[in-house]
């Protein structure tokens, strides 16, 4: 009997009834005798200092324990490099109450401390501030002329700067037959998880701290807090067994987490802050970026020229950098190019990554070109794309791992009746409705960081394995269960999965759409040498009928080894423990990407989204009533699981077209709009059909798994495709995000 | 949120007494946007009397002669639900229906609707100037991103409007708002109840310090055969009015023989011109007749920067509005998606 494989098929996630019935625990729920409530205080200036700070009433209110602020805090780490986290732009780390300087509003100025949390929050608004303001500006369209080249820095890794220009772009464009030029605009978005940001910090004495933190990274927090406060860094320990969403908010330490170790030190208490909704608005956000595209082709629609110029904001203290201009010559190939990225340093707080930085930016302007210039040429769009459409990577050369971009072209289209579209704008109607379908494609990056991996068979002759990454709601933990499960060929009730953990073996944070391909293929690595060292037992056993086998002439199945050709004749993992003396048996290993082998390929995922919206021919009320989104992402690991990461960042898709945005005054320097019922975000209402197709690729180059991560690939051709379709209903384009109906009155 | 007394009140004339002896003291029921306020650091009770419990206001009763009164302790989900609503002013029931989320309209009352403060961003953010919340600190929403604000009836001091949905209906239907005060009851119809800035943003209803709604008379006229609600937003629930309209009509035939329009998300008060109305009775329930209605309602609009599209888009409202009223039950054609 062999056991059924568990990867690729659409397993429930294990922890699902812990989530449904309320038992899950997360950062903030984690009461322990003693504990404290701090509750953050933000600056209501955007630039310049605190001249005085009264805590005195603050500190009058019973239950009041603390009162920390720029002029009291304990003494802390000298150097900003102390502060850098794996995720920190280059430039100077933020220190929260470091000084009384002032460098963005809602900048953290002052944590209060007391029994409660609702005493701490009112005893915060009665400290006294005297503030000195300066002159600030916060308005990106005001400024092009700032805008400068980023700084490089270790974050840089995985996000290069521009690609250098090849031929010559303005010859080409000057002379091509049919051009394209357009400006592009973008909103601030803030993720705005569900789970607001907490920490809890256990004051375990003598040095040592067990922190409960919304993370993306136990690890990199566990690393910050141990080089800020000067702490052995296996006495700090973070633990994140849930976490309620992130999106890349939690790819950098936040600043509760600071300001929580930072009061349990300093009183040796447990302490426990939580941001509220409003806060959730001074974390990092995706930046306001301004994007101009010229493309240009030929007579028979073949690109021959594409320029990519972007323009973002960052802090004045950290140069905060995307990958928004490099993505068209990945997919399409043009002889001359030429891109561009700048930043302008605004009085802001630093952006931070969020779902698809800089992929879902780029590809939006792109794709939406690209429609443009079909309705120049007079060609379908799609054709547009496949005409252009190139096997290798344009703008090296090299071959990709796999790339089933043209399948997903095809089956998505197919399903959704593209054939049949009539493309002339305006002329499809349903009732008092204008019709309108639009597609676009999209491509992320295919990321593998190293990671390491303990495997342990029990005595019961089960498997447990540890890593330290988190499950971000993505599904990891279901995931890695079964590739553990078929790595060792075990049934995936035999297998636990320990998890969000920073005593746990290494794991980068999670982020970049990396981990199932990270953590899974350090699983299949150190399955490999477990499997090694249990048939080694098993040999060792007396009459093993494994005596003589090597490991190909073996298989791994039910928790057993078998004889391949015999498979009577086999030793259980149990039978081993016990020749064991009942031990377990446990190895531990690195995975790391084929760094050297895959320099010669270029590692993507790819979709392509096909849209249909409805527009009010007066009111022009949209909605988008139909969307199918075809995703090639290697191996799927887990339908059920991919599915929804691929539905929830189509719905994302939706908000990013239509609804999500940050508004930011620009005379008083703040955004304004802070809570979700003025932030938008799609509701039921505005979600209809979405499909999902998997063309899966055969990838036997990517890594062990075959697999490429699909946190992200989902966002990156929707707003692109729905703006293009608003076009095909209405014939007007609009350029900016989020589209708002009365822009097409 | 700083400490406070909490009293429940057993009758209106406890209540009024309470807040006698403690005239800073404030009254909830729902508390759907009390709550908010107060965690937002912008209001401060020191005392609160509860009104929840106070018998007699938790009904809806027809009255003789025709009419209904909604008890003002009635939830406005009881009230969007209730059969004598639903069948005989089904235009306040969508009105109600097109507001908030189902959580929020089964906590809040019918008379905690009328009392909504503004949703504006500068209102709701303490460490701004704001004339509604602190007279004179001035009005940031002017130079600011006034997208959701006022496009008449607005001041130099102040250019937010007014939230509810149910008002708009109530507005439309000539409700009458009852008052119990320090001096006895009295009697405000609708159109009186909300006021326009000025130069008192800060007020935003014809309220006494002390008194208390305790019912919202509806008047015999029903409109239940020719009645739509229509609201625009920036999403397609749970978001605030860009702009809205309750349209009510008689008709004789295809001839209107009375009119309402009442427009939400445009004024600091639910709007209403009665010359707008008087203009479509003998008129044919045509596109043109209430576009001639929609001019009248919408003269002397002033759009800034970011709402300037509110004066056309409420024009196209009221148009679609009057037709979608001529057949309600099939709301066309109308601005939801198509099946």
């Amino acid at each position: 009997m062999k056991t059924t494989p568990a990867v690729g098929t659409p397993l429930s996630r294990i922890e699902g009834k812990q989530k449904v019935t309320g038992t899950a625990r997360y950062a903030a729920d984690y009461n322990v005798p003693g504990l404290l409530h701090g509750y953050v205080v933000n600056s209501p200036i955007t630039k310049g200092r605190i001249v005085q700070v009264d805590t005195i009433p603050a500190l009058a209110v019973e239950g009041v324990v603390e009162v920390l602020t720029h002029k009291n805090r304990p003494g802390l780490a000298w150097f900003d490099l102390q502060y850098t986290d794996m995720d920190a732009p280059p430039g100077t780390v933020f220190k929260p109450l470091h000084n009384a300087d002032i460098l963005y509003n809602g900048q953290p100025v002052a944590l209060v401390v007391a029994t409660s949390f609702e005493t701490a929050r009112y005893a915060a608004t009665l400290i006294r501030f005297v503030w000195e303001e300066e002159p600030f500006d916060t308005c990106l369209q005001n400024h092009p002329e700032k805008a400068r080249p980023a700084k490089k820095g270790f974050a840089t890794a995985l996000r290069p700067p521009p690609p250098k220009p090849t031929g010559n772009f303005e010859a080409a464009f000057a002379n091509a037959a049919f051009t394209v030029d357009a400006d592009y605009r973008h909103s601030t978005e803030h993720h705005n998880p569900i789970e607001l940001f907490a920490t809890t910090t256990i004051y375990e004495g003598n040095g040592k701290l067990t922190i409960y933190d919304k993370t993306q990274g136990t690890i990199n927090n566990q690393l910050f807090v141990a080089n800020v406060f000067g702490l052995h860094y296996k006495n700090v320990q973070v633990l994140a067994p849930f976490v309620g969403g992130a999106f890349g908010s939690g790819l950098r330490p936040q600043y509760q987490l600071f300001l929580c170790v930072m009061a349990a030190l300093h009183l040796k208490r447990n302490v426990r802050v939580v941001l509220d909704r409003k806060q959730m608005f001074s974390l990092g956000h995706r930046p306001q970026s301004l994007q101009n595209l010229r493309f240009g082709a030929d007579a028979t629609g073949k690109l021959t020229a594409m320029s990519h110029l972007a323009v973002s904001e960052t802090s004045q203290f950290e140069d905060y950098t995307e990958q928004v201009v490099a993505w068209s010559h990945k997919l399409y190939p043009a002889p001359n190019t030429l891109f561009d990225f700048k930043v302008v340093p605004l009085h802001l707080n630093t952006p931070i990554d969020m779902r698809a930085p800089g992929g879902c930016t780029g590809m939006h302007a792109i794709e939406c070109a690209m429609d443009e210039l079909a309705y120049r040429i007079g060609i379908d769009p799609l054709q547009l794309r496949l005409l252009n459409y190139s096997e290798t990577d344009p703008s090296t050369g090299k071959p990709f791992t796999s790339k089933a971009l043209k399948t997903c072209y095809l089956r998505a289209a197919t399903q959704f009746d593209w054939f049949k579209r009539d493309g002339r704008p305006g002329v499809t109607t349903r009732g008092n409705k204008l019709v309108g379908y639009g597609m676009a494609t999209g491509i992320w990056d295919a990321y593998q960081f190293p990671a390491r991996v303990e495997a342990i068979i029990t005595a019961e002759g089960k498997l447990v394995v540890h890593n330290a990454t988190t499950d971000i709601g993505t599904g990891t933990l279901t995931v890695m269960t079964q590739i553990a499960a078929d790595a060792m060929g075990l049934p995936v009730a035999a297998v636990t999965f320990e998890y969000g953990d920073s005593k746990k073996p290494f794991s980068m944070f999670q982020g970049g759409s990396a981990i199932t391909a990270s953590t899974g293929s350090a699983i299949m690595v150190t399955a490999e040498v477990l499997k090694k060292k249990l048939l080694k037992k098993a040999q060792s056993i007396p009459n093993s009928p494994l005596k003589n086998a090597g490991m190909e002439e073996v298989i791994f199945t039910n928790g057993t080894i078998r004889l391949r050709q015999t498979p009577r004749q086999a030793v259980s993992f149990k039978q081993i423990i016990a020749a064991n003396n009942g031990k377990p048996i446990k190895t531990t290993r690195m995975g790391m990407p084929h760094a050297i082998k895959l320099r010669k390929y270029t590692k993507a995922t790819h979709s392509a989204c096909f849209v249909e919206v409805e527009v009010d021919k007066d009111l022009k009320t949209i909605t988008v009533t139909r969307a199918i989104t075809a995703v090639a992402a290697g191996k799927i690991i887990n339908p059920k699981t991919a599915r929804s990461q691929i539905s929830g960042s189509m719905v994302w898709g939706i908000s990013k077209a239509l609804h999500e945005e940050t508004i930011l005054d620009e005379h008083l320097g703040k955004y304004i709009n802070t809570n979700l019922g003025e932030y938008h975000i799609p509701v039921h209402a505005d979600i209809n059909t979405l499909e999902v197709i998997f063309a899966e690729e055969e990838d036997t180059l990517i890594n062990e798994l075959g697999s490429k991560g699909v946190g992200e690939i989902g966002l990156v051709a929707m707003p692109a495709a729905i703006a293009n379709a608003v076009f095909h209903a209405t014939g007007k384009r609009v350029n900016k995000l989020p589209i708002h109906f009365d822009e097409l009155l | 949120m700083n400490n406070f007394t909490y009293t429940t009140a057993g009758s209106i004339t406890a209540a009024l007494q309470h807040t006698k002896r403690h005239p800073q003291a404030m009254y909830i029921a729902g508390g759907t946007n009390l709550l908010d306020l107060w965690k937002y650091n912008l209001l401060h009770p020191q005392t609160l009397v509860d009104l929840n419990g106070v018998p007699g206001y938790h009904t809806i009763e027809a009255k003789e002669g025709g009419g209904l009164q909604l008890g003002a302790l009635v939830t406005n989900a009881a009230t969007a639900y209730h059969p004598l609503i639903e069948q005989r002013y089904p235009l306040l029931s969508k009105a109600i229906l097109a507001g908030a989320s189902a959580q929020i309209r089964n906590m809040a009352t019918n008379g905690g609707n009328l009392l909504q403060r503004t949703r504006c961003y500068y209102y709701y953010d303490g460490d701004v100037p704001c004339n509604k919340r602190e007279p004179g600190t001035g009005c940031s929403a002017i130079k600011g991103y006034n997208r959701i604000h006022a496009i008449l009836g607005a001041s130099e001091h102040c250019i937010a409007v007014f939230p509810s949905d149910m008002c708009v209906a109530l507005a439309a239907l000539e409700a009458v708002v009852q008052i119990t005060g320090q001096q006895g009851k009295r009697s405000i119809p609708f159109a009186d109840f909300h006021r326009l800035p000025g130069n008192a943003p800060e007020k935003d209803n014809a309220l006494q310090a002390g008194d208390i709604i305790t019912s919202i008379d509806l008047p015999a006229k029903e409109f239940a055969h020719h009645y739509s609600y229509l609201k625009l937003r920036d999403r397609h629930s749970y978001a605030f009015a860009l702009v809205s309209v309750a349209t009510a009509l008689e008709l004789e035939g295809n001839e209107i023989k009375e009119a309402r329009i009442a427009l939400g998300g445009v004024a600091h008060k639910p709007w209403r011109i009665p010359e707008a109305e008087q203009l479509l009775q003998g008129k044919p329930a045509t596109a043109e007749s209430f576009a001639q209605a929609a001019d009248k309602l919408l003269e002397g609009a002033q759009g800034y920067p970011h709402n300037q599209f509110k004066i056309e888009l409420a024009k196209k409202a009221i148009i679609r509005n009057g037709l979608m009223a001529l057949h309600p039950e099939t709301q066309l054609p109308g601005a939801q998606p198509s099946a």
